[in-house]
């Protein structure tokens, strides 16, 4: 079930990015993106990253793309025909994309006998009077004199690990990116502004 | 689940979206294949988080959205700057510093 | 010691810096003459003290070490310094006259834009000079050789917007050089041929090089050949035959120069050289060539002297003509003899100069009267305001020019002098004197010293070989020329009546005291400078013998730092030597006797052929038509400059326009424009890279990535 669904969204994501490069409209592109970004967000899911996925739709989707569609849309682009001149830049750009393509397939492939089996997943302690003990946003196990231990799988991608590790690890960095987006907007605003003679 | 379905899966989204920026000469779709490259890596830490059970890589695919979002941002705002210029979206002829 | 030596050599060179700068930097230093000159006099006075307190202190030879100078592998130079009876006599004469001579010069170059730059080279001179006597290794001595060699060049040129005093530099500089690449060599082969037989570390300093041990090495052909180079190298410092054309050329220099380096120190470098090494020298079985050199020097610049018209010529060929009499000497053995007659030499001939000098400033006076008289053509000259020779009034004065002669008033030139004396009292009787000092008329001190040189020839005729009495025949005919050529300068110059034109309104006057002064003192050491050195002979009498000989060769048990062919003292080391006395002392009376009157006979047909001066020019041209086959060959140096001229000159000059200037204009100028264009070819190419279009360089990042990535995996 999982494999099936997998590829059925692969499908909708490979295709979808290969219409945006392919299509003529700038408009027609902006939309193929859509569709890849939906079909990446249900892959999302089905990698159990609820929270990411949503953010996927929310943000990206949602978001980034409305504000490319806005821009199309503002400097009212035409139609872009379509070029076959060959140049040699554009045949060694091929090559190039073909031998990032075989390099990354390639390190794939010998790496992943050093991934951990995946459907391994970290585990939490509990007393077996069923009373919870602190355990680690990771799940480390605490060190428990008494009673024994029990397995529980914990959810990797459960919302409230993310917000702990947001505000506890990272917050540091959570403070930075939002000054960023500060000066983005205010960069943006500023550059795209009408000038007034 | 197997790892290396997404992983695959990712190098390919990604490859698609260098051949975009290589190969296209509309800004706004070089802008996308950008995007694109983006959401194939997020793609890999996503799969990754899931594999190790460790949270921080759905953290880093949260930032990577955020710098993204960003940088459509201004990326688009110089693009409407350049356009007002030049008139054209057209890479080849934005060529400034030309040597 | 250490403190007196310096004070010997430090205070030229200080002084001579001191004046270099402050004139370089501060143009109000270069108007006060006085300050310079006497800064500059004091730096040559003080040695001069130092040296007498060391002179009459003398007990024994001493080395003085300061630093060290060069050191690499088996080579190790140290600054040090000789003190002994050679070095200290020759360091006397250097500072004693200079001293003199600079007073002179403060009067001479008054008013000269470059008095300045005059006294500092004058005293970088000196400073040259003193390190090449005072040498205790044959390193330092040469680089005070190349020293004197350079003041020479940058002393002739001095009044350089002058080409010819440019080209009269570079003449003696290039000819110089010639000389000592061959003393070079010299010391290459000495370095070598030590070095290999003895081991450990060497520096060519006397001490070593004249041990026993070390003399017994060049016993063979290779001292000889060590001797021939450094014979080749004072010919060229002393201007001898081949290499002494520069010497007439270099009276272009101010009239002090001419008298301090080319008569009484620079010159004398080479027999100094000689007889420093005279134990070398005496084994070395050259010593014929050296004698030889010398007499035929001797007779030939005699002969050429007595056909010159200017005054500074016929004493620049009797320099090198006396400078012949001295190899001579040192040709027979007799080193001391030859440092004596440097000696008296260096009085007369430096007072001879000083008081030609004398006599071209007054006449350089007349020449400024007559010009603004307008009676001659205005010339450019040294230190005077140029006018065009081709202005009108030049040519119409040139056309009916009063001069017996082509060109411009020559205030050199002693056909337009004469009767000098009732002007210039003080300069007639100083230059007479000197002339009958080098002419040789007893008891004047180049009586003694030439005397003494004919007399060891003759001895060494009668002793070593026969041959030498040729050398000793053309001794005695050089001091017949000798004696007619000098009095023929003096009556030309000061006797007779004045041939210039107007010279009945038109007076020069006497020179100022600065002048004055030295030539008086010159001409007193030149009376009675012979007596250092009295023939042994006199001793029979009750006289006082030879106070130089025993100070240069030893007496009693003490040896001298000069060796002697002939003297019992040195019979170790000389092969000449073969028991006392091979001249009985009657015979050496007659020689005496036959000196004297060689020299009143030259003196006497000069006098009866100029009527005492009466006769004047007309006599040259008379004598011209008489002895025609030797007058013109000889009035032409016997072709010697035509000859370099020809060759060496010619070919250089033919040689660079073939071969080296098309080689640095094709190759080396080719190469490096080549290379230029090389670069600017490969930027023009590399600057198509930034086309200014992001996807390209997008493209490179990626080939970039790929690159790296996938040398990462697969490597």
């Amino acid at each position: 079930m999982e494999t099936f669904l997998f590829f059925v969204f692969a499908v909708f994501a490979v295709a979808g990015s290969l219409g945006m490069l392919i299509s003529r409209s700038p408009v027609a592109s902006a939309l193929w993106m859509v569709q890849t970004m939906l079909a990446i967000a249900c892959l999302y899911l089905t990698l159990n990253a609820t929270f990411i996925g949503v953010v996927q739709v929310l943000v990206y989707a949602g978001a980034i793309m409305v504000l490319f569609l806005f821009v199309i849309m503002l400097l009212n682009l035409e139609e872009t025909p379509r070029l076959s001149a060959f140049t040699w830049q554009r045949a060694v750009a091929f090559v190039g994309g073909v031998a990032v393509l075989a390099l990354l397939l390639t390190a794939v492939a010998e790496q992943t006998d050093l991934f951990p089996n995946p459907t391994e997943v970290p585990v939490a302690v509990v007393d077996p009077a069923g009373e919870a003990i602190v355990v680690g946003p990771e799940g480390e196990a605490a060190v428990v004199d008494e009673g024994e231990v029990a397995v529980v799988p914990v959810d990797p991608t459960s919302v409230e690990r993310i917000g702990v590790a947001l505000l506890t690890r990272h917050a540091f960095t959570l403070e930075i990116v939002g000054a960023l987006l500060l000066a983005a907007t205010i960069g943006a605003v500023l550059l795209a502004k009408k000038r007034f003679a | 689940m197997d790892l290396t379905w997404y992983l695959s899966l990712s190098a390919v989204l990604f490859t698609i979206g260098v051949l975009g920026v290589l190969l296209r000469r509309n800004v706004i779709v070089v802008f996308l294949s950008i995007e694109l490259m983006l959401n194939a890596v997020n793609l890999t830490l996503v799969a990754f988080s899931q594999a190790f059970g460790d949270v921080d890589g759905q953290i880093l695919v949260f930032f990577v959205m955020s710098v993204a979002a960003a940088e459509a941002a201004v990326g688009l705002a110089i693009v409407i700057a350049m356009f007002r210029n030049k008139l054209t979206i057209n890479v080849d002829e934005l060529r400034l510093f030309r040597g | 010691m250490e403190l007196l030596v310096q004070l010997i050599l430090l205070p030229p060179i200080v002084i001579a810096g001191l004046n270099g700068v402050m004139g370089l930097f501060w143009p109000a230093w270069r108007k006060q003459e006085w300050l310079l000159g006497g800064l500059a006099l004091a730096a040559v006075a003080v040695p001069f003290a130092v040296t007498c307190l060391l002179f009459f202190g003398f007990e024994a030879a001493e080395v003085v070490r300061y630093f060290t100078w060069l050191q690499a592998g088996d080579l190790r130079v140290d600054f040090a310094y000789r003190i002994d009876e050679l070095s200290l006599l020759m360091t006397m004469i250097v500072t004693g006259v200079g001293s003199l001579i600079h007073l002179y010069s403060i009067g001479y170059m008054h008013g000269d834009d470059g008095y300045w730059r005059f006294f500092a080279y004058l005293n970088l001179f000196i400073f040259a000079m003193l390190n090449l006597v005072l040498a205790e290794s044959l390193p330092v001595l040469f680089l005070g050789w190349e020293g004197v060699g350079l003041c020479s060049y940058l002393l002739i040129g001095f009044w350089y917007t002058d080409l010819k005093n440019s080209a009269a530099a570079n003449k003696a500089f290039i000819v110089n050089r010639v000389g000592d690449f061959a003393f070079l060599l010299a010391m290459f082969i000495i370095f070598k041929t030590v070095v290999d037989a003895q081991g450990g570390v060497f520096g060519l300093d006397f001490a070593t090089l004249l041990a026993p041990e070390t003399l017994a090495l060049f016993a063979g052909p290779t001292g000889f050949w060590v001797t021939v180079l450094l014979l080749i190298g004072a010919t060229g410092k002393s201007a001898q035959i081949p290499l002494f054309v520069w010497l007439p050329d270099a009276m272009a220099g101010p009239t002090p120069v001419s008298a301090l380096i080319h008569a009484a120190t620079m010159v004398t470098s080479g027999l100094y050289l000689l007889a420093r090494l005279s134990p070398l020298v005496l084994n070395s079985g050259a010593l014929w060539i050296i004698a030889t050199v010398g007499a035929l020097t001797a007779i030939m610049a005699a002969t050429v002297a007595i056909t010159q018209n200017d005054i500074k010529k016929v004493l620049a060929y009797s320099t090198v003509s006396q400078l012949g009499y001295m190899f001579l000497a040192a040709g027979v053995g007799a080193f001391f003899v030859a440092i004596f007659h440097v000696m008296t030499h260096a009085f007369f001939k430096a007072c001879l100069f000083l008081g030609s000098g004398s006599v071209i400033h007054s006449m350089h006076h007349v020449e400024h009267e007559l010009e603004h008289k307008g009676l001659i053509p205005p010339h450019h000259g040294p230190g005077s305001h140029d006018t065009p020779l081709d202005s009108e009034a030049t040519q119409n004065t040139l056309r009916h020019s009063p001069l017996p002669y082509d060109g411009p008033f020559d205030a050199q030139d002693m056909r337009t002098m004469g009767g000098l004396r009732k002007f210039m009292p003080i300069t007639a009787i100083t230059f007479g004197l000197s002339t009958l000092a080098i002419a040789g008329l007893p008891p004047l001190a180049g009586f003694f010293s030439k005397d003494e040189i004919l007399f060891r020839v003759f001895e060494f005729g009668q002793s070593a070989h026969i041959g030498y009495m040729a050398l000793w025949v053309v001794g005695l005919i050089t001091a017949v020329l000798t004696a007619i050529y000098m009095t023929r300068a003096y009556l030309l110059t000061f006797e007779g009546s004045p041939r210039w034109p107007d010279s009945m309104d038109t007076h020069p006057h006497e020179s100022p005291w600065t002048m004055t002064v030295p030539l008086v003192v010159l001409a007193g050491l030149a009376v009675v400078g012979g007596f250092l050195g009295l023939p042994p002979v006199f001793e029979d009498i009750g006289l006082p013998g030879s106070w130089i000989h025993g100070w240069l060769v030893g007496h009693g048990d003490h040896l001298g730092p000069v060796a002697d062919s002939l003297d019992p003292l040195w019979a170790s080391v000389s092969p000449y030597y073969e028991g006392e006395h091979h001249v009985s002392h009657a015979v050496e009376w007659a020689l005496l006797g036959l000196g004297a009157v060689v020299a009143l006979v030259g003196i006497g047909a000069a006098v009866y052929y100029f009527r005492f001066g009466k006769r004047g020019p007309e006599a040259d041209r008379k004598a011209r038509k008489v002895f025609g086959l030797f007058y013109t060959p000889a009035s032409h140096v016997w072709g010697w400059d035509q000859f370099y001229n020809a060759t060496f000159v010619k070919g250089t000059v033919e040689g660079a326009r073939k071969v080296f200037a098309p080689f640095d204009k094709n190759v080396v100028d080719g190469g490096v424009m080549g290379l230029a264009g090389l670069v600017r070819r490969a930027a023009s190419g590399l600057r198509g890279v930034q086309t200014g279009v992001v996807q390209t360089y997008a493209l490179a990042i990626v080939v970039g990535v790929v690159a790296v990535v996938a040398l990462v995996l697969f490597v």
